[in-house]
């Protein structure tokens, strides 16, 4: 390997000479050019093979100057910058660049791996379905080695530190493609005075231009490049966006581009305020796509050896990078466009040893030029090259008439590049991703656009126009109507040229003969996932020959290239399998991403931190300076428990307990939902929505209610107050808030949009905080309120409106927690204040903050269910044994007419109940699933069936021992019985008991 | 993602909604059997096709809408307020 750019031409390219840009690739530092992408420089320096082929380890080179390499994926940088697969082909040159070469060790030019090609017949088609099925057992240790196997990157093992961005775009025409047609349509629909956003995949406008340069009106299409560039960044209403790949097509004319705003710049000298990738989503009125076309391979055994490479690609190389791909090149076509890419190679000085014609007759396409100086064999193929690790010799033999049999001995011309011209696919991938139809072209062999499904035009080669000048002018014709379709300018001035007015002449798309049928494990189709005609004639003798079933059977056109080179051919392999030709087979579809994305892009700034809105009650500051453990309860971030020093969570959790049972705690129940329900159809609206009656509540007093689906399930409960005439405090679930208001809001609007009641959410209008414990009476009393707390006129389920330390208040007389309690609610700006307030007061009462875990366990205590805990979708009222809670007078509410079906009437059902394991220091897992007793010892039976699971499960301070709430099949039926909970593998023995474990006649709550 | 003209707001990117299901379903009343009870809560057209659909504009004026589209092609004939019927 020479690393002096060897093979870079004395002169020309469209390179900047004057610098030199270091790079290194597999650890060889070698220096290339500002213009150069990573591939030519590469090939200038020599580099032969790239590296080594997904499945066969077989050496690969450079095959395309594109989108559509194969073979040239490469891992970029390392660490926090790395990126694990680029096509070398599109990523730009920049100094101090570090490539790695893929799926090889410890290097592509000497790959331990390369000895898998001598087991190419164990690995034929859908193998891994075959080869790893027996002995079952041994399966751990072959995906071990598959894994290590399977994959063509590895993924960067350090977090990206890269900063990416999405953003949401319009215009009136979205131009896709800034070769010739592109820039002819931007152009046209800019001046019509539409506008535009211009999308390039490279560095600069120009396409194909770019790469061979051509006359347009009698000067160089460079020259007609800049000119038409000049127009568009001269003008507000056209935008520009090049490194940016379409890479979706969307409903509705949504277009997503990658746009590489940083790539091309060394990782070290990223500008900070600049993202590394913008993800745009473009909707857009109309679409132009003018994204071009790629070259197809031809296929011969060996076809996949360094050396042989895509005419255009060598002659791009040649002619834009001033780099030989080889010294001497044989050319091998089948339409007359090759014949163009042996010029350029020939002007670079690339000598043409052969030009092989797989047609039989003359065609006026050939250069005449080329045809006095080199010798054309005509009906004639390569049939197979020599040379493993770059071409020696390529082997041609003559055709018969058909063109699909062999009419002689083969002949073999030394060469070191075998440059394959097999005429032109559209890029057809983004008008197929919006749903548009295709149709097989036969003038030039290829699927072209039939039929829109969405509001786009395809123009110039993608719309198989090949041709420059058509190609133009039907860009300027789709411009000018997509304008003229946005109310701008007067449509096209003459109808676009009916595609394609003239072809390349191609040959048919047909699998060629080869030498012998061996040699077609050796022609590869898809040559990134070593597919070869073999594997696809394998597919369809086995009954996968239809082209999706194919497809996933083989893996052709999966990769990441998605099979841009190899589709059309493996259609044509297919077709030949099955004696049919390849436009009787239906094509396969294609799918978004046209390029691959990093997750970075999708994601944007949507991560960490900005993954969600993190919700902050008033007093999560006092939290948090109190050393409180802080869990995530949906957005929300509450205190679990508040560990003193040295203190774990259990002791916390205990301490803050026995607290409340004993003394008096606050506890942060500002999370809670909050509604205001007011109008003259607020009690209907109740009534509705909760099982129980709430037309016979008082104002000032509050009742507990349950609210159902319309399919009996049980949805949400809370307590509802009644503040005055048509007013209604009601609270719900801190889960379920945003939901709840949605629900309300859903069935106000949908269902009894007459109703005169608004249900407003105000969950953050409001702190709350709840004051528990025996000593809670004691501790309001030494604050300045305008509440009268004795017993009598402020009863147990009671609200009252008022003031407390100066601030408006409403004390609702609740208790979750089985003790004496109070809920204060205060407007969010004076909860921090009043928490304090009642900190200090209560400082000789034993006061303590509490957090979730302890009211979780205070309530599990007394048996109440949490909705979404102990109760999930699945549940209904009667199986919580909240059956009176239901009216049995109102006609009609949520969730009423379920609740006769059979399936919540029926025996089995899950029914919530407590459960006490026999040794009260163990606290079963929640979610371990209950076993009848006998089930957990009668092994011979087979796995015994569990009769329920664990919800709840907690070590109660207050009494001393483990408690648990489960739900059980019949268990309202099985109090008392002896069950077998299996914790975590292991069988505890337990009992079936009341899930009023403290306090069941309820007198603490009453204080 | 759809592109979906809002009655109140005007056209706005899917994002911004969630979509309620088949549209203009009746709620049967108190008295009725449960074999029209179970249609209203379980059984649901799934046209290849024209369908209609309510859509909440939750991001957006928070209202509800119904919304004709087809559910092959995903165009969207006509959006229309909750309560009226779709243009002809």
């Amino acid at each position: 390997m020479s690393t002096a750019q060897s093979r870079r031409l004395p002169q020309g390219g469209r390179i900047d000479r004057t610098r030199s840009l270091r790079f290194s690739f597999d650890g060889a530092a070698m220096t290339g050019h500002p213009g150069d992408t990573l591939a030519s420089a590469l090939l200038a320096n020599g580099v032969d093979i790239v590296g080594r082929s997904f499945k066969r380890h077989r050496p690969r080179g450079i095959f395309s100057a594109g989108a559509e390499e194969p073979n040239a994926w490469v891992s970029l940088e390392h660490g926090a910058h790395a990126i694990p697969c680029a096509a070398a082909t599109q990523v730009e040159l920049y100094d101090g660049l570090i490539a790695r070469s893929l799926n090889c060790w410890p290097n592509a030019s000497f790959d331990l791996g390369g000895v898998l090609d001598r087991f190419a017949a164990l690995m034929p088609a859908g193998f891994y379905y075959k080869t790893f099925m027996w002995p079952a057992r041994a399966w751990g240790r072959y995906e071990h080695i598959i894994r290590h196997a399977a994959g063509l990157a590895r993924a960067p093992l350090a977090p990206d530190l890269e900063r990416y961005e999405r953003r949401f775009d319009h215009c009136d025409v979205l131009v896709i493609g800034a070769g010739p047609a592109g820039l002819a349509a931007a152009a046209a629909a800019t001046r019509a005075g539409a506008r535009i956003l211009l999308v390039e995949e490279r560095a600069a406008l120009g396409g194909s231009l770019l790469d061979l340069d051509a006359a347009i009106d009698a000067r160089s299409g460079l020259d007609w490049t800049a000119e038409r560039t000049a127009v568009l960044e001269s003008c507000a209403r056209a935008r520009i966006l090049t490194r940016a790949s379409a890479v979706g097509y969307h409903d509705h004319n949504l277009v997503s581009i990658l746009e590489r705003v940083q790539d091309h710049v060394a990782p070290g000298s990223r500008m900070r305020t600049l993202p590394r990738q913008r993800l745009w989503h473009v909707r857009a009125r109309r679409v132009v796509l003018a994204t071009g076309s790629f070259e197809r391979p031809l296929l011969f055994a060996n076809n996949d050896t360094p050396g042989v490479m895509l005419a255009h690609a060598a002659a791009t190389y040649a002619e834009r990078y001033a780099v030989r791909a080889g010294r001497r090149a044989v050319l091998f076509t089948d339409n007359d466009s090759g014949y163009r890419a042996a010029a350029a190679l020939q002007a670079a000085g690339i000598e043409i040893v052969a030009a092989v014609d797989r047609r039989p007759a003359t065609s006026d396409g050939i250069n005449a030029a080329l045809e006095a100086r080199v010798p054309i064999l005509r009906a004639s193929a390569v049939v197979a090259v020599r040379g493993g690790r770059k071409v020696r010799a390529a082997l041609v033999a003559p055709l018969d008439a058909s063109g699909e049999r062999l009419a002689g001995a083969a002949r073999s011309f030394d060469c070191d590049l075998v440059c394959v011209a097999g005429g032109w696919n559209p890029a057809v991938h983004l008008f197929s991703q919006s749903g548009g139809k295709l149709r097989f072209e036969p003038a030039i062999q290829a699927y072209v656009p039939a039929q829109s499904a969405q509001q786009e035009r395809s123009a110039g080669a993608c719309a198989g126009t090949f041709s420059l000048l058509d190609g133009i002018a039907q860009g300027e014709a789709a411009g000018s109507q997509a304008a003229f379709e946005c109310g701008h300018g007067s449509g096209p001035v003459s109808p676009p040229p009916a595609a394609p007015r003239r072809s390349s002449n191609p040959a048919p798309v047909r699998e060629l003969p080869s030498l012998a049928r061996s040699a077609r494990k050796n022609i590869f189709v898809d040559i990134l996932n070593d597919v070869s005609a073999a594997d696809l004639a394998l597919a369809s003798h086995e009954g996968y020959g239809a082209p999706e079933l194919a497809k996933r059977y083989t893996t052709a056109g999966m990769g990441v290239d998605q099979g841009r080179t190899g589709n059309i051919n493996a259609l044509a392999v297919l077709a030949t399998a099955q004696g049919l030709v390849l436009e009787q087979l239906p094509t396969t579809t294609f799918r978004p991403p046209y390029v691959p994305i990093a997750f970075g892009a999708m994601a944007g700034r949507d991560i960490g931190a900005l993954y969600e809105p993190l919700r902050r009650t008033p007093i999560s500051d006092w939290h948090e300076a109190h050393a409180a453990l802080m869990e995530p309860v949906g957005a929300w971030r509450r205190p679990a428990c508040y560990p003193r020093a040295a203190e774990s969570f259990a002791a916390a959790v205990r301490r803050e307990c026995i607290a409340a049972r004993n003394a008096v705690t606050l506890c942060d129940v500002s999370t809670l939902g909050k509604l205001d329900i007011h109008g003259p159809d607020a009690v209907r609206l109740l009534d509705m929505l909760y099982t129980n009656d709430f037309s016979t509540l008082k104002p000032g007093r509050a009742r507990y209610g349950l609210m159902l689906k319309d399919d009996g399930m049980v949805f949400d409960d809370g307590t509802t107050s009644r503040l005055g005439a048509d007013r209604y405090f009601m609270t719900t679930t801190s889960g379920h808030a945003d939901a709840v208001a949605d629900w309300i809001e859903e069935w106000l609007q949908c269902e009894w949009p007459r109703w005169r009641v608004f249900a407003v959410p105000v969950t953050t209008q409001w702190a709350g905080i709840l004051v528990s414990g025996p000593r809670a009476r004691v501790l309001l009393e030494r604050l300045e309120t305008s509440f009268d707390l004795a017993r009598e006129r402020c009863p147990f389920m009671s609200i009252h409106q008022g003031s407390i330390e100066g601030a408006p208040a409403r004390l609702l007389r609740v208790s979750f927690t089985g003790e004496l309690a109070y809920e204060l609610y205060v407007p969010a700006r004076y909860g921090l204040g009043l928490w304090q307030r009642l900190m200090d007061r209560g400082s000789d009462l034993g006061i303590e903050p509490i957090g979730t875990e302890a009211l979780h366990v205070l309530r599990a205590e007394k048996g109440f269910f949490v909705v979404g805990h102990d109760a999930d979708a699945t549940v209904s009222a009667r199986d919580l044994g909240a059956e009176w809670l239901i009216s049995r007078t109102k006609s009609d509410f949520i969730g009423k007419h379920s609740l006769s079906r059979p399936e919540l009437k029926r025996s089995g059902r899950l029914q919530f109940v407590g459960l006490e394991s026999d040794d009260p220091g163990i606290v079963v897992a929640e979610g371990s699933p209950i076993v009848a007793a006998s089930g957990a010892t009668s092994r011979q039976h087979g796995p015994a069936a569990a009769i329920g699971r664990v919800t709840s499960s907690y070590s109660s301070p207050t009494l001393g021992r483990s408690i648990a709430l489960a739900m059980v099949s019949d268990g309202l039926a099985r109090l008392g019985e002896a069950v077998s909970v299996i914790d975590r593998g292991t069988p505890r023995a337990a009992r079936l008991c009341s899930p009023r474990f403290y306090d069941p006649e309820g007198s603490r709550l009453h204080g | 993602m759809l592109l979906i003209p809002c009655p109140h707001c005007g056209e706005r990117n899917e994002i911004e909604f969630a979509c309620g299901g088949q549209a203009h379903l009746e709620r049967p009343g108190p008295q009725a059997d449960a074999t029209r009870w179970a249609r209203y809560l379980y059984y649901r057209a799934n046209p290849n096709g024209t369908q209609r659909e309510r859509w909440f504009h939750a991001a957006g004026c928070r209202r509800w809408f119904n919304v004709e589209r087809d559910t092959a092609s995903h165009e969207i004939r006509t959006a229309y307020p909750m309560g009226e019927a779709p243009a002809p």
